[in-house]
């Protein structure tokens, strides 16, 4: 593990017309490191995540990966630099198998695998990710886990240096809960760089080195979890001010 | 991209047969059904090409009159000073680079300006046409005279389509092919696993707009007499359109199944009706799209589909690993 940052925020701005969804916001995040980007609804987390990823481009402000301004580049250009997503309303590709949704992931991105090695590589992560010889299975009619697990498994088919995981743990339920949160483990064991967009707390605390705390576009708190969650300007902006 | 499933092996055997068999047509008649036999082979090429991109793209593309007058108008310009092959190969060029330009200004548009805007086009290019041949030349129009017959086009055609469909083959097994698949599914998704979305649709749009260049090359004998009017027809545009879509989009030789039964009719009711063809082509489309809403190819899917279905999931499979 080094201590340099992959990725570097710097005073990044979105505004839509009047609304500002992310408001000069600065953070780093350093090689191996999975950091929990956390906060209220509505308070700009997707928005940072779509500006990473290149789904959107910042109004201003800077976005390094490993020292080479991304931001502004188009999304397949951030991809093939290696950062790769899920998306928080899950995004499968319906009309291919889960092996082809998988290596849609590996072909063009970071890496480019093509073949015989693509599908070896793509059944590795299926049954990496809890979906072993179910490659050739319609993927339209899976329920919502394996969609989530097929999609992760599409994310890291492309061996990203960064991986964004929007809300990834959403929507499951319990003995779900804790079967995701283990892989996501599994992922960070493997020193893979993760920035998780999330709102179950428990997981935020079993595994995140690190939070980042956004509440109405600005950055409030940066931190270790524990600090992050007992300061003030938190606890306020997820239960409100104090009527007293 | 040596290996061939048996699946494989059947199809080319097939295709092989059905080539072979077509090809010896003008050998049994050089009258009425050859020249019915040009019409099915042009609508073929038309549609397969419309197809390759309008099939995973789903822009449903008006240009197709553009891209065959600009085949034809070149062999009209060229006929006396070059020889014959090169043109083909000019006016895929042409047509290519006006689909390239087309591409880049238009594919972001989606839906119906996309529609809008490709028609317009076409409208554009034939308006253009015409004012500098009426302006800068003698005749509205151009001669071409050559010594091939319906025979000679037909088997170019033929050849054409051939090669057509071997390239939406290649086409199919390759990165691009996946790629279409891939953005067809889902747009953002595409552009976040690497794919340049833009790039992509219009390298298939060129490809198809050569194609369609190039068939308006091999009919320019045909017509003897060229003028805007008859090169930059846009019934063309819109029959590739119903026929493409009467056969199926889903895959390469699915159009086929609309051009030939769509042809004969049209072909049928124009010589038995004179005076009523577009009323009756017109009655005949809209029982075709209530009757067959996916196409033939839906109702022959349909129809396989109790026991296709286990072994259509499962042959999905090694086509992307090949």
């Amino acid at each position: 593990m080094t201590g340099r940052a992959l990725l570097s925020v710097e005073t990044v701005r979105k505004a839509f017309g009047g609304l500002v969804a992310v408001n000069d916001v600065d953070f780093t995040v350093k090689q191996s490191e999975l950091i929990g980007l956390i906060g209220p609804n509505g308070s700009g987390k997707t928005t940072m995540m779509n500006l990473i990823s290149g789904a959107l481009k910042p109004t201003s402000g800077t976005i390094r990966l490993d020292g080479e301004a991304i931001s502004g580049l188009p999304a397949h250009k951030i991809s093939q630099r290696g950062v790769a997503r899920t998306f928080q309303l899950v995004r499968i590709l319906p009309s291919l198998s889960a092996v082809e949704n998988v290596i849609a992931g590996a072909v063009f991105g970071h890496i480019r695998a093509w073949g015989d090695d693509a599908y070896r590589e793509a059944e590795v992560l299926l049954e990496r990710v809890g979906l072993g010889g179910r490659g050739s299975a319609p993927t339209g009619s899976m329920t919502y886990i394996d969609q989530k697990r097929l999609e992760l498994a599409r994310a890291l088919a492309s061996n990203p240096r960064l991986l964004l995981l929007d809300e990834w743990l959403a929507g499951l339920n319990p003995s779900e809960l804790k079967i995701g949160i283990e892989l996501i483990r599994d992922l960070r064991e493997d020193g893979r760089t993760i920035i998780m967009v999330e709102h179950v707390m428990d997981a935020i605390r079993s595994l995140c080195d690190r939070c980042v705390v956004m509440s109405s576009g600005v950055k409030i708190a940066d931190g270790s979890v524990h600090d992050v969650l007992n300061q003030p300007e938190v606890v306020t902006a997820y239960l409100g001010a104090d009527d007293a | 991209m040596t290996r061939f499933s048996e699946k494989e092996q059947r199809v080319a055997a097939f295709a092989l047969l059905g080539f072979g068999a077509a090809a010896a047509i003008p050998l049994v008649d050089d009258g009425y059904y050859l020249s019915l036999s040009v019409n099915i082979a042009m609508y073929a090429v038309l549609c397969t090409a419309w197809t390759l991109f309008s099939g995973p793209t789903h822009y449903i593309s008006l240009a197709t009159a553009a891209f065959f007058g600009i085949g034809t108008y070149t062999v009209g310009l060229g006929i006396d000073s070059l020889p014959f092959p090169l043109l083909l190969a000019i006016a895929g060029i042409a047509a290519a680079i006006l689909a390239g330009l087309v591409g880049v200004a238009t594919l972001r548009l989606s839906g119906v300006y996309f529609v809008i805007f490709t028609l317009g086009l076409a409208e554009l290019v034939r308006q253009v046409v015409t004012w500098l041949q009426t302006n800068f030349t003698t005749s509205v129009g151009l001669y071409v005279f050559t010594d091939m017959t319906e025979k000679h086009i037909f088997w170019m055609l033929l050849a054409l389509a051939a090669i057509v469909y071997a390239t939406g083959w290649l086409i199919n097994r390759s990165r691009l092919g996946f790629a279409m698949r891939i953005i067809g599914n889902d747009e953002t998704v595409a552009r976040h696993v690497g794919i340049d979305v833009a790039r992509s649709k219009v390298i298939l749009f060129m490809v198809s707009g050569a194609f369609i260049g190039i068939t308006g090359a091999i009919l320019a004998p045909r017509f003897a007499y060229v003028e805007p009017p008859s090169a930059f027809n846009p019934v063309i545009s819109f029959q590739v359109v119903i026929m493409a879509l009467l056969g199926g989009t889903g895959r390469l030789w699915a159009p086929l199944l609309g051009v030939i039964p769509f042809t004969i009719l049209f072909d049928r009711i124009s010589s038995s009706f004179p005076n009523h063809t577009s009323l009756l082509i017109g009655v005949a489309f809209m029982a075709i799209v209530y009757f067959l809403p996916r196409g033939v190819i839906g109702l022959i899917e349909d129809l396989r589909k109790p026991r296709a279905s286990k072994a259509g999931a499962v042959a999905q499979v090694p086509e992307a690993a090949e």
